[in-house]
């Protein structure tokens, strides 16, 4: 009878699987160790590390935002605070000699972000939607500007800065190099990675689910769900500390910018256009939003313009974010039917990138004659150089801008026409729903 | 006998409006009772008050004689009582396992448990494999719930009302917006689901008050006008008046 029973439940995955799913955190691994094999600069061994930092933060950030349907504006109050208890922590380990060797270090900012969360937490977790995400933006402001007044503890404008090597050392590592450093962080965010997916497998990770779906009813088969937001938040503010003492470790210094509304901000924009509905979503938004503000802010001045212009187009195009956008394509993989849309991409691309390179030199003139109005004229926007005083320039962006847009507006209808086609066949093949 | 359920003289206003003005309500431990009455007349927010969403203004609640009055909802869900929704109310993004799963996972101890493998606990796997099959959803496994179709809802909603087994069950209109032919398969359902426990049900379909409950309560305006057995509810002339009319005489 049990037996009968035991069959309707789905079955427990087979060893394949199983393997399948070990083998990849095992690759991940590996790839995190040879990755400075290849890239061995110092510039990407410090990108690397800021983007593992990213996706323990973004990946902390979306306990609450994807897991548990909580929208906060203050994350970054316990990154931060994760970052001056590190940072002080590294200073009296130094100071007095404790052997406490620098790669534990995290976990005390891990501690800061959960004890914080303890305290703040209880209250705003009362209530979801605008109620927790006011609250959320209140502390952190109460937070931030307290960081600017109580100096002793904040260091005031300058920060409080602390120097890494000092502290007691295990096996020779200094953790001067940026490489040790690189290693230190790529640990720490597999082993953050790993203790995150694992918390979204245990009843308490699948209640958060069911209370970002209907916090209602959830109180009527027996959970409280002020309490399963309550743990979530905490478990959510320990990741960050620890995200938040990685950062102060790479960069040897904590200041008030660590809690301010602009790193709550990024978190926030990381998380989303990597896909909250998604563990993995996180990850891609936490790359690619780091590899976007490293590398606009060198082609262009005004690349929080863009930044915010992509945020809006993720949000207003694909609620999925970026890993929503591809996972789209996995029924079509599955049925073979992808082929009938790709030619269709291949063909919006190019009116689309003349709509986009028309836009881009609207804007890049724009800002020219807004903001440095009479200087030289002669400027260079990714890479580009070109006249913002010719008028053929303008004219050149116009047409691209208008033409490209109706043009692509085809594009774009045809894909959509070619994608339900794809979508309807795989359908009937049975494996999209 | 005991009673699972008694209500003595709860009162609910809301503003100026008093919408249930001194209810009392006795449902006996095992029974199937029905509350019926006009639209308005306050059986739903006689649901909300016996399951802690909502505080009575007045008078005392007891549940298996223990006042429960000022509990909310989940500590009453913890005591055995559990209850259904009129509109479906489930949790949509996750699949119909999944949602019976979060209506066991309480009651067999794992409540906030955060160093357990949900898929990996022999008890919880039984327990909702049992209930996705009492509630004919086998098929529907995998499928999120936002996609099932109605009468699937209504039996999901079912489903995570009795998972955690709990004994005595509240019903609000659970045959609501069903076909005929549906309507008897959900009575069939319920009257084998609620075998053993106490079951409390507001219907508005004459025939399934009639076929399932032991007792009836008629509520009109906010009071109970009778109890009794369907042919004492029957022939009583006060209900025809206020209520049932010519057609169910």
């Amino acid at each position: 009878m049990s037996d009968a029973i035991m069959t309707i439940a789905p079955p427990p995955p087979s060893a394949s699987e199983r393997l399948k799913f070990y083998s990849m955190w095992v690759i991940a691994a590996a790839a995190l160790v040879i990755l400075p094999k290849i890239f061995s600069s110092g510039g990407s061994l410090t990108t690397f590390s800021l983007i593992g930092i990213s996706i323990i933060f973004s990946l902390s950030y979306n306990i609450l935002l994807g897991q548990t349907g909580m929208l906060s504006f203050g994350h970054a109050v316990y990154y931060g605070l994760g970052g001056f208890l590190a940072i002080h922590a590294i200073n009296i380990i130094a100071k007095n000699k404790f052997a406490i060797p620098l790669p534990l270090v995290p976990l005390i900012g891990g501690a800061a972000g959960l004890i914080f969360a303890m305290l703040l937490g209880w209250v705003s977790t009362k209530r979801s939607g605008t109620a927790f995400a006011m609250i959320s933006l209140g502390l952190a402001e109460l937070v931030a500007s307290s960081a600017l007044i109580l100096r002793t503890f904040f260091g005031g404008e300058a920060g409080v800065s602390a120097n890494r090597t000092k502290v007691f050392r295990l096996f020779d590592w200094s953790f001067g190099p940026q490489i040790q450093i690189y290693y230190l962080v790529a640990a720490w965010t597999l082993i953050a990675v790993i203790a995150m997916y694992a918390l979204t497998r245990t009843p308490l990770g699948r209640m958060c689910n069911a209370v970002r779906d209907n916090p209602e009813r959830v109180q009527f088969v027996g959970y409280d769900p002020h309490v399963v937001r309550y743990i979530a938040f905490c478990f959510s503010g320990f990741f960050a500390g620890i995200a938040g003492a990685l950062a102060a470790i790479n960069f040897e210094i904590a200041n008030s910018a660590y809690l301010g509304a602009v790193q709550s901000g990024t978190v926030l924009f990381a998380t989303y256009i990597g896909g909250v509905g998604f563990f993995i979503g996180p990850i891609v938004g936490a790359i690619f939003v780091t590899l976007l503000s490293l590398g606009l802010s060198d082609l262009t001045q005004v690349w929080q313009l863009y930044f915010g212009l992509i945020f809006i187009a993720v949000v207003m195009f694909a609620p999925g974010g970026l890993t929503g956008l591809l996972m789209m394509h996995w029924p079509l993989i599955k049925a073979g039917t992808l082929t009938r849309v790709l030619p269709g991409y291949l063909i919006a691309f190019v009116p689309t990138l003349a709509m986009l390179v028309g836009f881009i030199l609207s804007v890049e003139v724009i800002v020219f004659h807004m903001v440095h109005a009479g200087g030289d004229s002669h400027i260079k926007a990714f890479g580009i150089p070109f006249d913002a005083e010719n008028r053929a320039v303008w004219a050149i962006a116009a047409v691209l801008l208008i033409a490209g847009f109706f043009v692509a507006r085809k594009t774009w209808k045809l894909i959509a026409a070619r994608w339900d086609d794809a979508l309807t066949e795989a359908r009937t093949k049975g494996v999209a729903a | 006998m005991t009673n699972a359920i008694e209500l003595h003289g709860v009162e609910k206003t809301f503003g100026i409006t008093k919408v249930i003005q001194g209810v009392d309500l006795k449902v006996a431990k095992g029974e199937r009772h029905a509350l019926i009455g006009p639209n308005g007349a306050g059986k739903s927010t006689t649901f909300n008050l016996i399951s802690g969403y909502m505080k009575p203004t007045t008078g005392t609640i007891l549940l298996n004689g223990q006042d429960i009055v000022g509990l909310p909802p989940f500590q009453i869900n913890r005591r055995g009582l559990s209850r259904s929704f009129q509109v479906t109310n489930v949790f949509a993004k996750m699949t119909v396992w999944e949602n019976l799963r979060c209506a066991v996972l309480w009651a067999t101890g794992h409540r906030y448990a955060f160093w357990k493998n949900v898929d990996a606990l022999p008890e919880v796997r039984e327990r909702t494999a049992q209930i996705l099959q009492d509630i004919s959803l086998v098929s529907r496994r995998d499928v999120p719930a936002g996609l099932l179709t109605y009468a699937e809802q209504r039996a999901l909603e079912i489903g995570i009302t009795i998972a955690g087994g709990a004994d005595v069950i509240l019903l609000d209109e659970p045959t609501a917006g069903m076909s005929h032919a549906e309507t008897e398969r959900a009575v069939e359902q319920i009257r084998r689901l609620t075998e053993g426990r106490t079951l409390l049900i507001v219907e508005h379909d004459m025939s399934v008050v009639f076929g399932l409950a032991d007792r009836i309560s008629v509520l009109v305006y906010g009071e109970v006008i009778a109890t009794g057995t369907p042919d004492e509810i029957r022939g009583n002339r006060k209900v025809k008046e206020a209520y049932l009319g010519e057609e169910a005489a």
